[in-house]
């Protein structure tokens, strides 16, 4: 149907997977019993095993690092001994020392824990199936999504269940400062890197020497997160590229033959750390990881947190996705261990590929009912949610009315078939009486509890308040964005404009689709395609009639056109208010850390004004995209010299413009369509 | 200055005779004493005559002794006898009238061929078949005027239209004959071949020259676009040495004469040229020279530029040649690197002064086996590193391993079986090498017998070190025996639906083990992509070691049964395995030469100035492509 769902392997929402609950069997037999469980993986036929001991030495002493090594020596003035010395350490900081029995350790733990949190986990058994085949042909890359801490080793752990060789994981090096912790999670496969790493020439070279060597010796599947964090906002995070390259260049560099890439999307019914993350969006510091922190969180395993999907996505070959994006010839007029700046060529393809994981992942993950309630929830003014509540009736009406939308436009939904459909969203409204709460027919957003105090509390602490509740919500939203999104831009072009021309309609979707890059994910160079499937998907559903010149708007179209516009409504919002405030005359040079402030200073303002509708603006995520997308328009530049991550308004005439085209202040025909002309 | 003498003694006499019986033709006739070396001025000769009964290898008839749409001499060939053995017939190599019981196993267990089902050839050619010639008039009755014998019979000019190409082959197995040339001239010398060149000038007829009809590169093939009357222009009875220089360790030669012969009338006088590329019982010196040939002995000896002292070729533009045989010079670019690997597109090579060696006093066999092929090409990095590679040394991967094992013949005698045994036990059991990995190294020493043996213990303690055993000198000598018979094989598949091809590459040290890994794969992959139903024979071998790099052979051939087009397919995957190769950081070609098989490919190689270069050539000295095989650019 799309043309992305070509490239997830025919696993589109049509012949739907059949999820097994891996719950089920360990609920009926004994925990430690499958800890000790006979471990029998097929491992990678094709290369000569190796131990994990022999991992760093072999690093060491490949000729890359030695390159470096005397590079680093000669400019330094340091002894090559001790440049050595350094990156024996950084490797040892580095390395993953995984061990069986501590996979058995985590194992039990888990079964424990899972049991307690979730109803189930159902995890699609044909992937692993496939999974199993592929990791004995070529080495293999999970890619999986990383929504909660929860789901750090869940693949481990799924892989030890069904004897498939258990993965080694970058992880982030706070991870391994926990006590106790730390040290598990090293002999359970992870490895750590270092968040900044910058210019840090050595740990580089050594990182991306240990990454290459796994790959090639065929150690272990090597699993790493494409988006490169925990997304705060169940929102996909722009993939991050540099592990992505690394974990490529065995395979551009022809060290083996094909490489499979398999994303792995993970759907929850509901978040351990909703209302944190939350808290987290609001400025609100960000705990750090600590084994004693992680003991106090322990409260929150007395609640139930519903079904967790783990889908498998089939293992796709970089060799065929890569045939024709890249000559990799390039490769072979320059030693091959000579530490190499990728060329554009490279990058673009990596890019390319990056991007489509990310989709593929949020193609495979699950929507829940209690996701498209929350779409809709939010479309109410928030007043009305916390003073008269919205009417049951009403939002259940309008959610079967979304679900048949969504299944028009391909979702995967969870939605239990043979449950009444008011039972399913009576339970998830439920599930997540931390969010909302249903009282006399009517649904209520639920603010976290007024302290006692003497004073009463003030309206910005006040509209603090609500907005913790609606971003919890706003990240139950985006776990269904990427299925509205391409229609969403095209509906709002169609509002905007008030158009019909389709090159124009084009031209203003492909300007949404640039503002907006850093929000969703659009693979880079496929506007066209994206602009096609926003159009096969409006047609679908009746909301446009589409001819050579024309998309019009039907008559039918418009409950499906206005809901979509009104979900990319508060973005658009948001984006405005931070272009309002870098557009006023006091404003140039600024830190990230002053922007945020002021930002949510001036939003709290326009709330309370009745000037803005959406709390989205508050949230440091959309604050950072706006700041990012700024900076590919080229707009707002970065210090260099900076340490403090501070930006220069370069072009205030040119985001006043931007500014005024989203408000459909300048006409479409000025617009150049000009895909992908920044990208 | 000629020489008709053999100069050494008895000793060197037997060193001939047994050289003889190993390498060159394994010709059962008695070698001709009065041979053929003379300085003699060429007399063109009626063209009545039959020359064929001259002694010489290669008649002007190939017909007599050769296959038409197979490899080899007619009397040579695998087949499966009544008790459904393998058997190889005729009388000409070592391994002829002997039955080798595994190759029925070995076939259907790697190609999943059945002996019931089988692919038999068009037993004749049909001259109808044969497009009538299309003959320039004028130029024929000129040529008839000097006596230089020509012919347009269809056998002639059917033999004269192709390589060995599988393509090539398969198509006149099914009796199928594309353009053809319309016309085979025999010079008798090169003052005949400038008489030629000058009338096809006059008369704008295309010449295609041919030597030993070994190409695997297309590059025989007529451009079927060609209007003009093709002509092609054998060089097989120009193949005198006129003489040798004792003094100077050189000898001249008329560019026809074929490997085999040149050999075997430079060992009579002791000598030998070391040249052995594995076509060298049919190829010529003339088509070496124009392909940038390499032969399997060119850590000793050199490849064909560094042999090469002086060539002369016949152009539209007139003769190209150097004024003296200095060994080397610098007067500018070296003009015969516009000759080497000119793959008959500027003119013909006539005449070549080489250089020639005493024959070596002791040559010794011997076979190294590793645990994998990664040991065993460490092994020979290591052997080149050191420089000490002997005459030969190739590596087989373990498909060609067991590929060797199954060309054992019969053994005779129980005792030789239980030894045979007993290595295998020694190797796999006590030695612990897996039988589905390990690899064997082939290897061939020739100089002084005390230097041999010396060397001979170096490089077993290099191959020590990389878990090397010595696997004895019959396993090499019959890896080398076996380079001649290999090439009757394929015709064999034939007759059962497998179908395959060699083709190699050179490549960087660092790159030998990916390129060798990644290409196996890519043909695998794309033989099941092609719908192939059976599983494809991969197989490599590192053929030759230099300072920076080595020689890559591979092989590659699928049971076809099923497949609508097979030759279709063929191509699509050898296609792709170029493309991989060259991926992969491999050359186009290391000694098979571009034709027009590789053509597609030339720009990258070459860059687009250097190709502009070569254009220039070709446009001065042929400026009317006389010479218009298009093989090349």
């Amino acid at each position: 149907m799309t043309d992305t769902c070509q490239h997830s392997g025919g696993a589109g929402p049509e012949n739907e997977e059949e999820f097994v609950d891996i719950l089920e069997e360990r609920r009926l037999r004994s925990d430690l019993g499958h800890a000790l469980r006979t471990f029998r993986p097929s491992p990678y036929k094709g290369g000569p095993s190796c131990s994990a001991a022999d991992l760093p030495k072999i690093v060491l002493e490949s000729q890359h690092l030695r390159y470096v090594v005397k590079e680093i020596a000669t400019e330094t003035g340091a002894s090559p001994e001790e440049v050595r010395e350094e990156a024996s350490a950084i490797l040892e900081e580095m390395s993953q020392n995984l061990q069986l029995g501590f996979i058995r350790l985590l194992g039990y733990i888990f079964t424990k824990v899972f049991k307690r949190l979730f109803t189930s986990i159902n995890v699609n058994m044909e992937g692993l199936k496939a999974l199993q085949q592929a990791i004995q042909e070529s080495p293999v890359i999970l890619l999986p999504n990383h929504r909660s801490y929860v789901d750090f080793l869940v693949i481990s752990y799924i892989m030890f269940t069904y004897d498939i060789p258990v993965p080694v994981i970058a992880a982030g090096i706070p991870l391994a400062g926990m006590k106790i912790v730390g040290a598990i999670i090293r002999r359970s496969g992870a490895f750590f890197i270092r968040r900044a790493i910058g210019s840090d020439k050595l740990y580089w070279a050594v990182m991306s020497e240990y990454v290459r060597t796994i790959i090639k010796t065929g150690f272990a599947p090597l699993e790493f997160y494409v988006e490169g964090l925990r997304s705060r906002t169940l929102k996909s995070l722009m993939p991050k590229l540099g592990m992505m390259h690394m974990v490529l260049e065995p395979y551009f560099k022809g060290e083996v033959y094909d490489i499979q890439l398999v994303p792995i999307s993970l759907s929850y019914d509901r978040v351990l750390e909703e209302s944190l993350l939350a808290l987290e969006l609001l400025g609100v510091p960000k705990l750090k990881e600590s084994t004693t922190g992680l003991l106090k969180a322990s409260k929150v395993l007395q609640d139930d947190y519903g079904i967790m999907h783990v889908n498998f996505g089939r293992p796709m070959s970089v060799r065929r996705l890569c045939r024709g994006k890249i000559n990799l010839r390039q490769y072979n007029l320059i030693p091959r261990d000579l530490p190499q700046k990728p060329r554009a060529e490279a990058q673009a393809c990596v890019s390319w590929l990056a991007h489509l994981m990310v989709r593929i992942q949020e193609e495979g993950s699950l929507i829940s009912p209690w996701s498209l309630m929350a779409c809709l929830l939010l479309q109410a003014p928030t007043a009305v949610l916390t003073e008269q509540g919205l009417p049951w009736h009403q939002l259940t009406e309008k959610t079967i009315w979304l679900r048949k939308l969504a299944l028009d436009f391909g979702a995967r939904l969870n939605w239990p078939a043979q449950v009444p459909d008011p039972d399913v969203m009576s339970s998830a409204v439920a599930l997540h009486h931390s969010v909302v709460r249903r009282e006399a027919g009517r649904v209520y957003l639920v603010r976290e509890e007024e302290p006692e105090r003497k004073r009463p509390i003030s309206p910005e602490e006040d509209v603090i308040r609500s907005a913790a509740a609606v971003l919890m919500m706003v990240s139950y939203r985006n776990q269904s964005l990427h299925l509205f999104v391409r229609p969403a831009l095209l509906a709002t072009a169609i509002g905007v404009t008030k158009t019909a021309q389709r090159d124009e309609l084009f031209a203003f979707f492909c300007f949404l689709r640039d503002v907006f890059s850093n929000e969703f994910i659009f693979i880079p160079g496929e506007s066209s395609q994206d602009f096609e499937e926003a159009c096969v998907l409006l047609r679908k559903c009746g909301a446009v009639h589409i001819s050579e010149q024309e998309v019009t708007a039907s008559d039918a179209g418009l409950e499906a056109l206005s809901f979509l516009q009104a979900l990319l409504q508060p973005f658009i919002d948001s984006y405005q208010v931070m272009f309002r405030f870098l557009c006023e005359d006091k404003v140039h040079v600024f830190a990230e850390k002053q922007f945020l402030p002021a930002v949510r200073n001036l939003a709290t303002k326009l709330i309370l004004s009745g000037e803005l509708h959406t709390y989205e603006t508050l949230s440091s995520d959309t604050q950072k995209n706006v700041l990012s997308a700024l900076r590919r328009l080229e707009t707002l530049a970065k210090l260099e010299s900076s340490e403090q991550n501070e930006y220069r308004v370069v072009n205030k005439a040119a985001v006043r413009r931007i500014g005024d085209i989203l408000s459909g202040k300048i006409p479409p025909q000025m617009l150049q369509a000009a895909p992908d002309a920044k990208l | 200055m000629a020489s008709n003498s053999s100069g050494g003694g008895s000793d060197r006499q037997r060193i001939a005779q047994q050289r003889l019986r190993i390498i060159a033709g394994h010709l059962r006739r008695p070698v001709d004493v009065d041979s053929t070396i003379l300085a003699a001025e060429c007399k063109a000769q009626d063209s009545k005559t039959d020359v064929s009964s001259e002694g010489k290898t290669v008649p002007r008839r190939r017909q007599e002794i050769m296959k038409w749409n197979g490899w080899g001499y007619s009397d040579t060939k695998f087949l499966f006898n009544k008790k459904g053995q393998a058997e190889f017939t005729g009388k000409r190599y070592k391994l002829s009238g002997m039955i080798m019981p595994a190759l029925k196993d070995w076939l259907e267990d790697t190609f999943g061929t059945n002996l019931q089902h089988k692919s038999p050839a068009t037993p004749i050619l049909t001259s109808s078949a044969v497009q009538p010639p299309t003959l320039n008039e004028a130029f024929v009755e000129e040529l008839k005027s000097t006596g230089i014998p020509f012919s347009h019979d269809a056998e002639d000019r059917v033999f004269r239209a192709h390589g060995h190409c599988l393509h090539e082959i398969f198509a006149l197995r099914e009796g199928k004959v594309g353009r053809v040339p319309d016309l085979v001239v025999w010079p008798n010398c090169h003052n005949d071949v400038v008489r030629i060149v000058e009338l096809a000038c006059k008369h704008n007829v295309c010449l295609i020259p041919y030597g030993g009809g070994t190409s695997v590169s297309s590059g025989l093939e007529c451009p079927p676009e060609e209007t003009r009357s093709i002509v092609s222009l054998d060089t097989s009875q120009m193949s005198r040495i006129l003489w040798i220089d004792e003094k100077n360790l050189t000898a001249h030669m008329e560019a026809g004469i074929v490997g085999q012969d040149l050999e075997r009338l430079l060992n009579e006088s002791g000598y030998c040229t070391g040249h052995e590329p594995d076509s060298m019982e049919f190829s010529s010196l003339g088509g070496w020279v124009a392909t940038r040939a390499s032969g399997m002995k060119k850590n000793i000896y050199g490849n064909i530029e560094d042999l090469v002292i002086r060539v002369k070729m016949v152009t539209p533009q007139g003769v190209i040649e150097k004024s003296c045989l200095g060994p080397r010079m610098s007067t500018g670019p070296d003009i015969h690197h516009f000759i080497m690997g000119s793959e008959g597109t500027l003119g013909v090579v006539t005449e070549v002064t080489m250089k020639i060696r005493p024959m070596p006093e002791y040559q010794k066999y011997g076979s190294v086996v590793f645990p994998n092929f990664e040991q065993g090409v460490a092994c020979l990095r290591e052997v080149a590193k050191q420089r000490c590679a002997p005459a030969s040394i190739r590596l087989m991967d373990n498909e060609q391993f067991k590929f060797g094992h199954a060309l054992k013949p019969q053994v005779s005698s129980m005792f030789t079986s239980f030894l045979d045994g007993l290595k295998t036990f020694y190797i796999t059991k006590f030695k612990g090498f897996d039988p589905n990995c390990l690899c064997v190294a082939t290897l061939l020493f020739e100089g002084h017998r005390e230097k041999v043996l010396q060397h001979e213990k170096q490089v077993y303690d290099i191959a020590a070190q990389f878990g090397g055993l010595a696997a004895g000198e019959d396993n090499g000598q019959r890896g080398y025996m076996l380079t001649f018979v290999i090439a009757y094989l394929r015709d064999l598949g034939m007759d059962y639906y497998v179908i395959g091809e060699s083709f190699e590459t050179s490549v960087p040290w660092d790159r030998v083990l990916d390129i060798c890994r990644n290409v196996k794969l890519r043909i695998i992959q794309e033989c099941k992509d092609k719908g192939v139903q059976f599983q494809p024979l991969a197989s490599c071998r590192a053929t030759q070691t230099y300072d920076s790099g080595a020689c890559v052979y591979f092989y590659f051939a699928f049971n076809y049964r099923g497949l609508s087009d097979p030759v279709h397919v063929f191509e699509e995957v050898e296609h792709a395995a170029r493309e991989e190769i060259l991926a992969n950081g491999g050359s186009l070609s290391h000694h098979h030469g571009v034709g027009k098989l590789r053509k597609e490919w030339m720009r990258e190689a070459v860059s687009n100035v250097g190709m502009g270069m070569l254009k220039s050539v070709k446009d001065y000295v042929d400026p009317n492509n006389i010479f218009g095989n298009r093989n090349l650019l």
